[in-house]
């Protein structure tokens, strides 16, 4: 391999827009109204797009023939690299909002980052999905604004959502030796600020939306490791479902 | 000899298939068109990460140039410099407005939170006096807007950079 540190790299990126990516996608038919059925759907599309650049530019680093089906949809459920937020269940249409804006306002600052990789082709990438990025946050801060600050029944039922995932943010931010490893060949530019710059972001959208931060300290992580919560299984036994029926299938 | 000018004079038959009007050169996703060991290679570049129409494209322009009697070209798929809404030819910006499609503003919904967005006039009766309905739109270049003086609710082709 000729790079192992950015191959793990490359694929928590992708994992994690690859399984939000087919999350939003459960949506399709299902959206409370048809803009919205719509909107998450392309915001889907964007991120399974995004995936697919940076599976398949994974595979070309391990250089094993492996290309962005064969990585996103026949890896076993400890391979999978993706933060436990991103997989957590659609619930309503809030806990969809809240999961998508927690995550967009890390990815916009990452990003941004991403952009001066000395890495070209991750610079590419970062670049390319930047621009969307921006949409997708636009679109859920809004939304979290629009509900919190809505009515009373929307205020609580998006209050409980956050309360929920809150717990799941903090592993947005993990890092070990692969960003280290990275960082100290010059592939990752320093990625130290994107914390203060999120808690910037979320802390203005909640105090627009009225929304209090929950004081629970309690923490999720293992998603990076392998180690997922119990709704993945049933995640991947639908996202991988053609590929293990009909084994080598071309859409 | 077939001239690079000659293969993007082709290409433009080539269309866009979810925006039919607009060829992939008005598009401004074909980036060249070189010779490589003796076989046309054209470079395109995608419009947002995940747009489907990309592989059509592809298969689109391999099957013109066959047409045209050039059997082994190659298409090859490059991320940078990014697509952005300037690529799109002015040409294209016309097609799009008489096909009733509103074509990009020259910059970004910058719009905060609720702050005003983008004003774009109506393609049907010109009017500014228009809303947006929704950002995201029937394809992933799309936005949705409603004029409120026609009515005539219509797709924007929203500024990407």
């Amino acid at each position: 391999m000729k790079n192992e540190a950015l191959f793990r790299y490359l694929l928590r990126l992708g994992d994690d827009s690859l399984i939000l990516g087919q999350r939003l996608a459960e949506w399709c038919g299902h959206g409370p109204i048809l803009e919205e059925d719509i909107a998450m759907t392309n915001i889907s599309l964007d991120l399974i797009g995004q995936a697919m650049s940076l599976l398949d530019y994974a595979g070309v680093i391990e250089g094993k023939d492996r290309n962005c089906d064969k990585l996103g949809l026949l890896r076993y459920e400890k391979e999978y690299v993706n933060v436990l937020l991103v997989e957590q269940p659609n619930g309503d249409f809030g806990d969809t909002i809240m999961r998508q804006f927690l995550f967009d306002a890390f990815r916009k600052p990452l990003y941004e980052r991403l952009v001066n990789s000395s890495d070209k082709q991750l610079a590419a990438i970062a670049d390319k999905s930047l621009k969307e990025t921006r949409y997708h946050l636009k679109h859920s801060s809004e939304w979290v604004i629009r509900l919190g600050d809505g009515t009373e029944e929307s205020h609580e039922r998006v209050q409980n959502s956050l309360d929920t995932l809150w717990r799941y943010a903090d592993e947005l931010f993990y890092t070990d030796e692969v960003e280290a490893k990275l960082t100290v060949e010059g592939i990752l530019p320093d990625l130290s600020g994107i914390k203060a710059e999120w808690e910037s972001t979320v802390k203005y959208v909640f105090s627009e939306a009225t929304l209090e931060i929950p004081v629970n300290n309690w923490k999720f992580e293992g998603g990076r490791k392998g180690r997922h919560s119990e709704h993945f299984g049933h995640l991947l036994s639908e996202l991988q479902y053609m590929q293990r029926a009909y084994p080598n299938m071309e859409w | 000899m077939v001239s690079k000018e000659q293969i993007y004079n082709w290409l433009e038959e080539v269309s866009d298939p979810e925006i039919p009007v607009l060829s992939v050169i008005d598009l401004g996703v074909v980036r060249d068109a070189q010779i490589i060991d003796g076989d046309w290679l054209i470079t395109i570049t995608p419009t947002y990460s995940g747009c489907p129409a990309m592989k059509t494209m592809e298969e689109d322009i391999l099957s013109k140039l066959k047409d045209k009697g050039i059997d082994s070209a190659k298409v090859e798929m490059v991320l940078a410099p990014a697509w952005s809404t300037d690529w799109l030819s002015e040409n294209g910006r016309v097609k799009l407005h008489e096909y009733g499609i509103a074509p990009p503003e020259h910059e970004v919904d910058k719009s905060v939170l609720f702050a005003e967005p983008t004003v774009v006039p109506c393609p049907k009766c010109h009017s500014r006096n228009t809303r947006m309905v929704s950002q995201f739109g029937s394809t992933a270049c799309k936005a949705l807007y409603q004029c409120n003086d026609c009515q005539e609710p219509f797709d924007y082709f929203k500024c990407l950079k």
